[in-house]
C-alpha cells in the first residue's frame, strides 16, 4: 500500500516566491489496483506521482510505501525497487544499445547474480511481448515498441507498483494501443498495481479508480462510473468525459430514461438497444 | 538516412574471432602493434602478412572491406613515403632531372618498410573494431581498466559514458535532421556561401540541438535513478566475460607466430 498523509510540496522561484504545488493530500493506493491520475497541466499530478518513489520528498506531511518512509534516505533504493516509473519520452529512458542489455540495467544495478538477471530479463520481455526483438538496437524500433521496452526495463526490477507518467503522449495510435494493452494485461494477469497518469479520458476509463486533481488537491476520487457522472466538476476542471457517457447524459437531459453511468462503446450500444 | 550509419564499423558475424573475449582481443591488438614495430626484415613482414590474412579469413570478413580502412589515410602514407625516399642519405638510386633532388636506395628501402608497417597497423586495429561489437569493446575496456580504479581511474564511469554516447548518437542525428528541416522550411540556408557564412548558419542548428541534448540528459538521469542506478558500486552484469579454451589457444598461437616474425630479424642470412 502507498499512503500519503497531509502531503505538501512547495518550491521557491528565483524571486523567492513560494509556490505550493501540493496542498495537503491524503490518499491510499492499495495493492492490485489500477488507478488513473487525471488533471489539467499544472494540477500537480506528476509531482504527486514523483513522491511515490522518492524522486521528490515532501515539504510537509509523509509518504509511506509499504510502511517505508520515503524521507528516510537509507530506504531510497528499497523504495525505488518496489515502485517503478515509466516516463513520457521512451528515447530518453533507454540506456543501452541493445534491447536486452537495457532491460538488464535495473537488475544489474541491484546487484543480482547473472543467471537470475537472465531469467528476469526474459520474463520481462515476454510480459511486454518484445522477446523476439531482444537483440535489436532500440533506436530502430517504433515508439510503441520502445515504450514497451521501457516498461520491461522497470518490470525486470520486479516492482510491486508501476507508475506511468503519460506513457502514450508521444506515441501514434497504434503505439498507444500496444502500450495500453500491455499495461492492462500487467494489471489483470500479474496483479501489478498500476498508477497511470494521463490526459486522455478514454485511457482513464480503463482503470478501476480515477483520481481527479486540481490546483494541488484531489477533487474527485472513485470508480469511473462514479467520476464520469459528475460532468459539471469535470468540465469546470477543463477535462472531457468519454463521448459515450456524454451521449447518454445528453439523452437523459432530454428526458429519456436511460442509465447515466455508461463508459464503453459496448455498454452504450446495449443501453440504446434497450431503449429502442 | 543518417540513422543507418554503423558504429565503429562493426562487421556482424559469428566466427571464432568474433567470439573471442574482448579483453583478449584488445590486449592482442596492442601486442600486434608493438611487435609490428620491432620487425626488422621482409621475412618477418611476410609472416606478419600471412598471419593477418589468416585472421581475416577465419573472421569471414571480405578482404576488400578490411582494406577500405586504408583509403582515408592513403595520402599521409604516400606523403611520408615520398619524403623518406628523397630525404634519406645514402647511395644514389636516381636523380630527378634538372633538380638537385636525389632518391637513395636506403630511402626506398625505408619507405617500403614504412608503407608496410602503416598498412598493417591500420588493418590490425580495424580488425579489432570489425570483429567486436561496440558494447563488448566497452565491456572489455571497463574490465581492463578496473585494476587502475585504486589510483583513481574511473573505469565504470568511462564505460557508462561510452555506452550512453553510442546509444544517443543515432537519436541526436535524427534530431539534427529534424531541426535542419525545420530551419530550412523557415528560410535558413545551410548550403551556399563561403566557409564563414556556412559556419554562421550552423548556429540556429546547434543551439536547439544543445538545448535538447541537455533536456534529454536531465530526463535520462532521472530515469536511471528510478532504475536504482548508483554508480558502479555493487553492480553486477548479465553477461559475464569469460576466458574460454579458444581464447587461450588463440593467444598462444598469436604470440608464437608473431615472435617468430620478430625473431626472423635476427637471423643474418634472411633478407
Amino acid at each position: 500500500m502507498i499512503k500519503t498523509e497531509n502531503l505538501q510540496y512547495n518550491y521557491e522561484t528565483d524571486d523567492e516566491k513560494e509556490i505550493k504545488v501540493l496542498k495537503g493530500i491524503d490518499l491510499e493506493i492499495h495493492k492490485g489496483e489500477f488507478v488513473a491520475l487525471v488533471g489539467h497541466n499544472g494540477s500537480g499530478k506528476s509531482t504527486l506521482a514523483k513522491h511515490f518513489n522518492a524522486v521528490l520528498l515532501p515539504s510537509g506531511g509523509k509518504v509511506y510505501v509499504e510502511n517505508l518512509d520515503t524521507s528516510d534516505e537509507e530506504l531510497i533504493f528499497e523504495i525505488r525497487r518496489r515502485v517503478g516509473m515509466v516516463f513520457q519520452n521512451p528515447d530518453n529512458q533507454l540506456v543501452a544499445t541493445i534491447v536486452e542489455e537495457d532491460v538488464a540495467f535495473a537488475p544489474e544495478n541491484l546487484g543480482i547474480e547473472s543467471e537470475k538477471i537472465r531469467q528476469r530479463v526474459d520474463s520481462a520481455l515476454n510480459a511486454v511481448g518484445m522477446y523476439a526483438h531482444r537483440l535489436e538496437a532500440p533506436h530502430l524500433l517504433s515508439g510503441g515498441q520502445k515504450q514497451r521496452i521501457a516498461i520491461a526495463g522497470i518490470l525486470a526490477m520486479q516492482p510491486k507498483y508501476i507508475i506511468l507518467d503519460e506513457p502514450t503522449a508521444m506515441l501514434d495510435p497504434i503505439g498507444r494501443k500496444e502500450v495500453l494493452a500491455t499495461i492492462s494485461r500487467l494489471n489483470k494477469e500479474q496483479n501489478m498495481t498500476v498508477i497511470l497518469i494521463t490526459h486522455y479520458m478514454e485511457e482513464a476509463a480503463m482503470a478501476d479508480r480515477i483520481i481527479v486533481m486540481r490546483d494541488g488537491g484531489v477533487i474527485l476520487d472513485g470508480t469511473p462510473k462514479e467520476v464520469f457522472v459528475k460532468t459539471d466538476v469535470l468540465k469546470s476542471t477543463g477535462l472531457d468525459i468519454p463521448q459515450t457517457t456524454e451521449l447518454m447524459l445528453a439523452l437523459a437531459d432530454k428526458g429519456i430514461d436511460s442509465a447515466r453511468d455508461v463508459i464503453t462503446v459496448d455498454e452504450c450500444v446495449e443501453e440504446i438497444l434497450k431503449l429502442i | 538516412m543518417l540513422k543507418d550509419i554503423t558504429l565503429g564499423q562493426y562487421y556482424p558475424g559469428n566466427s571464432k574471432i568474433h567470439n573471442l573475449d574482448p579483453r583478449v582481443k584488445i590486449l592482442l591488438t596492442m601486442l600486434y602493434i608493438v611487435l609490428l614495430f620491432t620487425v626488422k626484415n621482409f621475412t618477418g613482414f611476410a609472416i606478419f602478412a600471412a598471419f593477418t590474412f589468416f585472421i581475416i579469413y577465419s573472421a569471414k570478413i571480405p578482404v576488400k572491406y578490411v582494406f577500405k580502412g586504408i583509403k582515408p589515410l592513403l595520402f599521409i602514407i604516400l606523403f611520408t613515403a615520398v619524403l623518406n625516399i628523397f630525404m634519406t642519405q645514402g647511395r644514389i638510386a636516381f636523380r630527378i632531372p634538372y633538380t638537385p633532388i636525389v632518391a637513395t636506395w636506403e630511402g626506398i628501402y625505408m619507405a617500403t618498410f614504412m608503407i608496410i608497417r602503416l598498412v598493417f597497423l591500420i588493418v590490425g586495429t580495424s580488425l579489432l573494431t570489425l570483429t567486436s561489437s561496440p558494447i563488448s569493446l566497452t565491456d572489455g575496456i571497463e574490465h581492463l581498466l578496473s585494476p587502475f580504479k585504486k589510483i583513481g581511474v574511473p573505469a565504470h564511469e568511462l564505460a557508462m559514458m561510452m555506452t550512453i554516447a553510442m546509444r544517443f548518437i543515432p537519436t541526436l542525428l535524427e534530431e539534427t535532421e529534424k531541426i535542419m528541416k525545420a530551419q530550412t522550411s523557415r528560410g535558413a540556408d545551410f548550403e551556399t556561401g563561403n566557409i564563414l557564412k556556412r559556419a554562421k548558419s550552423l548556429v540556429p542548428l546547434l543551439v536547439p540541438l544543445f538545448i535538447s541534448a541537455f533536456r534529454r540528459a536531465d530526463e535520462l538521469a532521472l530515469a536511471m535513478e528510478c532504475r536504482c542506478y548508483n554508480g558502479g558500486n555493487g553492480r553486477t552484469r548479465m553477461k559475464k566475460l569469460k576466458i574460454t579454451k579458444s581464447d587461450i589457444i588463440c593467444s598462444i598461437v598469436f604470440v608464437i607466430v608473431l615472435s617468430l616474425a620478430v625473431f626472423a630479424g635476427y637471423i643474418p642470412f634472411l633478407f
